[in-house]
């Protein structure tokens, strides 16, 4: 188990190299942000002043260099709006889209697992037909037009739900729903799967000719086997989806998370903080993704003790 | 003649009727089974032997079958049918009263529980047993099947034990609650004979101490013929004969019966002459094949085939025994270069294949071709027939497109498969049929070389005696030399001139065929033709002088 674990983490920290080369690039394709952002009215001894001041007067390299530097200290840098260091800046927003992905991840699962269940043992009946309806409305209507069109009968017609800000239980209720729809869609349909292959299997005709009931046959013997593959997809697409989503959903409802300041930020061109706030979230997709790798070896014994 | 024992069935089955969909797989089929008695039902497959097994403990109707008519009835308590009882009943008797041990030892038991955990939930639903009683138990169940280490083996997983030990703990899964009917449903055919005789012996002891009636479902003769008093010959869903297993096999009254008996392979019915000092057409000397090692590989390296040197001649068919996971398949792969030896020296016709490279070794693929174990996984369901028998051909170019029809039909007529079958697809074709198209693919590019791996293994016996009757014909008449690879002895006596034994990845011993199974000189050749089941054996018992004919070791 140790190697394995060293393997992942090994993987980990390449893949985040990876992506903080990449959003170094990506930030830097379009343009000197001071020009953008301070506009006509700047004389050229300020800009020239500012650009030192943020270090944007080396080569390419340089920065690149540096920015690495400040990324292996901790040091990333000012936000060039606030004029505070951009770690502050992210963390502020951190806990509010922790607590989104958490509800969504959890609502994801209450409601996809049991619906992908009754998909697989109902799969001939308008039980299954229903939902597999379902998972594929999931897919087609994205998250924004869902946002808006809970926003329009929930709060504006209905007034029941707040639609902005994240103070209250019930400011909770529509951005966990937005965000989990596409999660929900992805993973009834991977746990249905995942069910129905497991159900067609020898073990399963084992367990019932013990005479055990239905619902152990399914639950212990299906999911448990079944669940080792759902545990795998959670980590892989929900980690991502939840993340792109919560750039879209953050927005709609003004949802004081990283999502939302990411947008601001690119909106701005404000570096540091677009640089720092994707670092975030990769750092929360792999150590989600790594997170899974190990739990997914702990749940198979096939893997573990191979591994050990 | 009475075939009924004194005492009362523990299990009667009358008229039994089973459906699926609108085709009835049984029709109205009756049997009794007494306590400490072993009824066979024997059968090819569609015979409808393993959907009777399933309709007993009412599983039946999760396969997508169901029960039409008749009754099922066990001792005790004559009023209740199972085919009437309501889905509590049938909990309280399935692994309690009646128990079922199935085909796949590999994929039967739950790979992500404990086999404690899997042995404890039978005894917990049935007996009420938790905690260290149950595993007390569940431990004491596995001492009963002869499981070493019994109290160890109760922590560990499925993938950690071999396809024999699973068996047997399926075995101890069964009879947890010592039920008064097991039904085993073919539970050696996917092992190896030495373990199929071991399981055999068990099943028969076990029945011996604890008194229990076994219902056998096999397809094999010999296998019956070692573990049955009484048999049951089934055929399309209806019963062609029954009788106590010696008398039946002495003196079989219906043609199908002696049909299924002269199909069926068995040993010291004579192998092909060896041939006089043939030209050889493949050389393989210190051949080592090694799997794993990789970069990130953690198990250690374990060669699949060490130093193996073999020749085959033109004309000649070397058999190739051993159990699973001896190396043969390997063997035969690192031959053709499928998978890439590590060591050794390959000659076919004369020409170093070893170290060649890939595109200098495509000309000589042509002379190497291969005829697969699974009929239904080696052909492409979306290609037609004559696309199918003819793209070995056309890769290499040996037929232009306009000409493949043509040459698919000659093919077809080869192996004996009409010629309109050219326009059809795989699937609408039987396993038998399946396996001379593969044979047709092969024969297509002409090869002076066949490699059958396991190539009857999943046929019927009937199917499997024609399939090799047909590579025997073709062998006379093109001189095509083969490597026929199989762990069934009698099927590999009946079409080669030479055998070689492997064991642990090395050949141990090779040699004419009747000289190496009348008198094997290495012990495990001897420990493997004592395991194979044989039909001789009733009849030894039966009269001496027909034994001593007969009997080869």
């Amino acid at each position: 188990m140790i190697p394995y674990l060293i393997r992942v983490a090994v993987k980990s920290v390449v893949t985040l190299f990876a992506i903080a080369t990449i959003t170094f690039i990506a930030t830097r394709l379009s343009g000197n942000p001071i020009d953008t952002f301070l506009g006509d009215g700047l004389t050229e001894e300020g800009r020239a002043e500012l650009i030192r001041y943020f270090q944007l007067d080396g080569s390419l390299w340089q920065q690149y260099l540096a920015f690495m530097r400040g990324a292996v200290s901790g040091e990333f840098g000012l936000s060039f709006v606030d004029r505070r260091p951009v770690t502050e800046v992210v963390s502020d927003r951190l806990w509010a889209s922790g607590q989104l992905l958490l509800a969504s991840v959890a609502f994801t699962l209450l409601v996809a697992i049991p619906l992908g269940i009754l998909g697989a043992i109902y799969r001939k009946s308008w039980i299954g037909s229903a939902v597999m309806m379902v998972a594929f409305a999931g897919y087609a209507v994205p998250s924004f037009i869902l946002a808006i069109v809970m926003v329009l009968v929930f709060s504006y017609w209905l007034n029941w739900l707040p639609v902005v800000g994240n103070g209250s239980f019930a400011h909770f209720i529509m951005p966990t729903i937005a965000m989990s729809g596409v999660l929900i869609a992805a993973l009834t349909r991977f746990t249905r799967n995942a069910m129905l292959d497991v159900l067609g299997q020898d073990f399963i005709r084992t367990a019932r000719a013990k005479g055990l009931g239905e619902a152990r046959v399914v639950l212990r013997h299906g999911l448990g086997n079944a669940g080792v593959t759902v545990i795998s997809v959670i980590g892989l697409q929900v980690a991502g989806l939840a993340a792109a989503g919560s750039v879209v959903v953050e927005s709609i409802f003004s949802w004081p998370g990283i999502g939302q300041l990411l947008v601001n930020a690119a909106l701005v061109r404000d570096y540091p903080v677009l640089q720092f706030g994707v670092i975030t979230v990769a750092v929360a997709v792999v150590a989600i993704n790594a997170l899974t790798d190990v739990s997914y070896a702990l749940a198979d014994p096939r893997i573990r003790l191979a591994r050990s | 003649m009475t075939l009924v024992p004194p005492n009362p069935p523990v299990l009667s089955v009358r008229d039994l009727r089973v459906a699926f969909g609108h085709n009835e797989a049984v029709h109205g089929l009756s049997f009794d089974i007494h306590r400490g008695e072993t009824l066979a039902l024997v059968g090819e497959s569609g015979s409808g032997k393993s959907a009777t097994a399933l309709s007993i403990l009412r599983l039946i109707e999760r396969e997508g079958g169901r029960i039409v008519g008749g009754s099922i009835r066990l001792a005790g308590d004559c009023l209740t049918d199972i085919t009437r009882l309501c889905a509590s009943e049938l909990r309280a008797l399935r692994g309690d009263r009646v128990a079922m041990v199935f085909q796949e030892p590999m994929t039967s038991l739950n790979p992500v529980m404990t086999i404690g955990a899997q042995i404890c939930e039978t005894l917990t639903l049935h007996r009420g047993l938790r905690g260290a009683a149950a595993r007390e138990a569940a431990r004491a169940a596995l001492e009963r099947v002869k499981v070493p280490d019994p109290a160890q083996r109760l922590d560990q997983y499925p993938h950690e034990l071999s396809g024999g030990l699973r068996q047997r703990v399926m075995i101890a899964m069964a009879l947890s609650c010592e039920p008064e009917v097991l039904i085993a449903d073919e539970p050696t055919t996917a092992l190896d004979v030495t373990t199929q005789a071991e399981i055999l012996r068990l099943i028969a002891s076990l029945q011996r101490e604890m008194g229990m009636a076994v219902l056998f479902i096999t397809h094999d003769l010999g296998v019956v013929s070692q573990i049955a008093d009484r048999v049951v010959v089934m055929k399309d869903g209806e019963k062609i004969e029954e009788g106590h297993t010696a008398d039946l096999f002495a003196n079989p009254r219906a043609d199908y019966t002696k049909e299924l008996m002269a199909a069926s392979p068995r040993l010291g019915e004579g192998a092909p002459e060896p041939l006089a000092d043939p030209e050889p057409v493949l050389q393989v000397r210190g051949l080592t094949t090694t799997y794993g090692g990789g970069l990130f590989s953690m198990g250690r390296v374990k060669p699949a085939v060490r130093d193996v040197s073999i020749t085959l001649g033109r004309g000649e068919t070397l058999g190739l025994v051993g159990e699973s996971g001896c190396g043969k398949s390997t063997l035969a792969r690192s031959i053709m270069r499928l998978v890439e030896p590590t060591a050794g020296q390959i000659t076919l016709l004369d020409t170093r294949i070893d170290g060649l490279s890939r595109a200098a070794l495509k000309a000589h693929r042509a002379h190497i071709q291969m005829v697969f174990q699974d009929p239904y996984a080696s052909l492409n369901p979306r290609m037609s027939i004559r696309d199918v028998v003819t793209e070995p051909a056309f890769l290499h170019g040996m037929v232009a497109a306009a000409d493949r029809r043509a040459m698919a039909i000659e093919l077809l007529e080869r192996v004996a498969l009409p010629r309109d079958a050219v326009d059809l697809y795989p699937h609408q074709f039987s396993g038998g049929q399946r396996q001379r198209i593969c044979i047709a693919r092969a024969l297509s590019v002409r090869p002076q070389i066949i490699v059958a791996d396991e190539a009857v293994s999943a046929l019927d016996v009937s199917n499997a005696r024609r399939i090799t009757d047909l590579m025997a014909d073709i062998q006379k008449r093109d001189g095509v030399s083969m490597l026929f690879i199989s762990h069934d002895i009698a099927v590999v006596e009946r079409v080669s001139h030479r055998i070689a034994v492997m064991l642990n990845g090395r050949i141990v011993e090779t040699g004419p065929t009747d000289r190496v199974l009348n008198d094997p000189q290495h012990p495990y050749t001897q420990v493997l033709l004592s395991a194979v089941p044989r039909i001789d054996r009733i009849g030894a018992a039966k009269g001496k002088e027909r034994a001593r004919s007969l009997a080869l070791v």
